[in-house]
């Protein structure tokens, strides 16, 4: 079983986690913004 | 047998072959971290570095992919350069940032690691400042593709840039062999270095970043698609 008592690094260890969540949240997120607003463009574009 | 690379030239091809495999790598990137996680913090302390052991599961990923990543950019970008094909050149630029991202986590990662180990945030070592290049060698490829408003000029000038940058590689790579370095050697490319309870979770950890600049690799190149489709439309609708 996991065990996430970390003892006196956890000061360390949760931020590490921490940011690398965020990271990766900000990188699907932007991938995932980019490709959709460039995809309706297109797709308006094509439209007209 | 058609080579996987020639069968991805077509951009038809593409959109179509990554319609589907962008979301199954981001299942599997999210599957295999699960695994990797579980069994990371399932895993005892280390007798020598107790608990911090548990961020080389996101260190020493992110510090692989940062390099695997900036390989695929200086492909992407000698593709570009040479055969002109814009599929490629789209692959470069939707790479940068991934790897600008990954390079960043390497960093903090290990400066959060390190604080406790070594008993400072930052020290001015080849290993940790070679990283620090690549970095910068991300952050001047994204800087020169906005700051050139012609796309062909700008393509061409952060395609050699990232060239340039490949030298950098097998520095990061050996910093640790060729200088007398605080950073420690390979454990993964050393057999029995690193025993099973730390080495499955750490490779299931691989695996999963791997899977996950897989799928985003090509949601940014689908959005460069797209954007590139839409600026065509564009300039043919403001002649019609």
């Amino acid at each position: 079983m996991p065990d996430l008592n970390l003892g006196k690094y956890a000061e360390y260890i949760w931020p590490a986690y921490g940011i690398t969540a965020l990271v990766f949240g900000l990188l699907v997120v932007g991938a995932l913004r980019h490709a959709r607003h460039w995809r309706r463009r297109a797709e308006e574009l094509r439209g007209k | 047998m058609i080579p996987a690379p020639a069968f991805l030239a077509n951009p038809e091809r593409f959109m179509a072959f990554s319609r589907w495999a962008a979301p199954l790598f981001g299942v599997i990137a999210v599957g295999l971290a699960i695994a990797g996680l579980w069994l990371g913090f399932s895993a005892p302390d280390d007798y020598q570095q107790g608990a911090t052991v548990r961020i080389m599961f996101i260190h020493v990923p992110a510090a692989i992919l940062a390099m695997f990543v900036y390989v695929c950019l200086g492909v992407a970008s000698l593709l570009a350069l040479v055969f002109r094909h814009v599929l490629a050149d789209a692959a470069a630029q939707a790479a940068a940032p991934l790897g600008a991202g990954l390079t960043f986590l390497a960093l903090v990662t290990g400066s959060l690691w390190g604080r406790p180990m070594w008993g400072a945030w930052w020290v001015w070592d080849a290993r940790l400042t070679s990283v620090l290049v690549l970095f910068l060698f991300y952050v001047a490829y994204l800087a020169l593709r906005a700051s050139i408003d012609d796309e062909a000029k700008a393509a061409r000038a952060a395609a050699i840039l990232a060239l340039v940058g490949l030298i950098n590689l097998p520095i990061v790579h050996y910093s640790v062999y060729w200088w007398n370095s605080l950073h420690q050697g390979s454990s993964m490319m050393t057999k029995g270095a690193l025993p099973p309870v730390y080495a499955i979770p750490l490779h299931l950890m691989n695996l999963a970043y791997l899977a996950g600049f897989g799928s985003l690799w090509l949601v940014r190149i689908r959005g460069e698609v797209w954007r590139r489709r839409a600026e065509a439309a564009a300039v043919r609708a403001a002649r019609a």
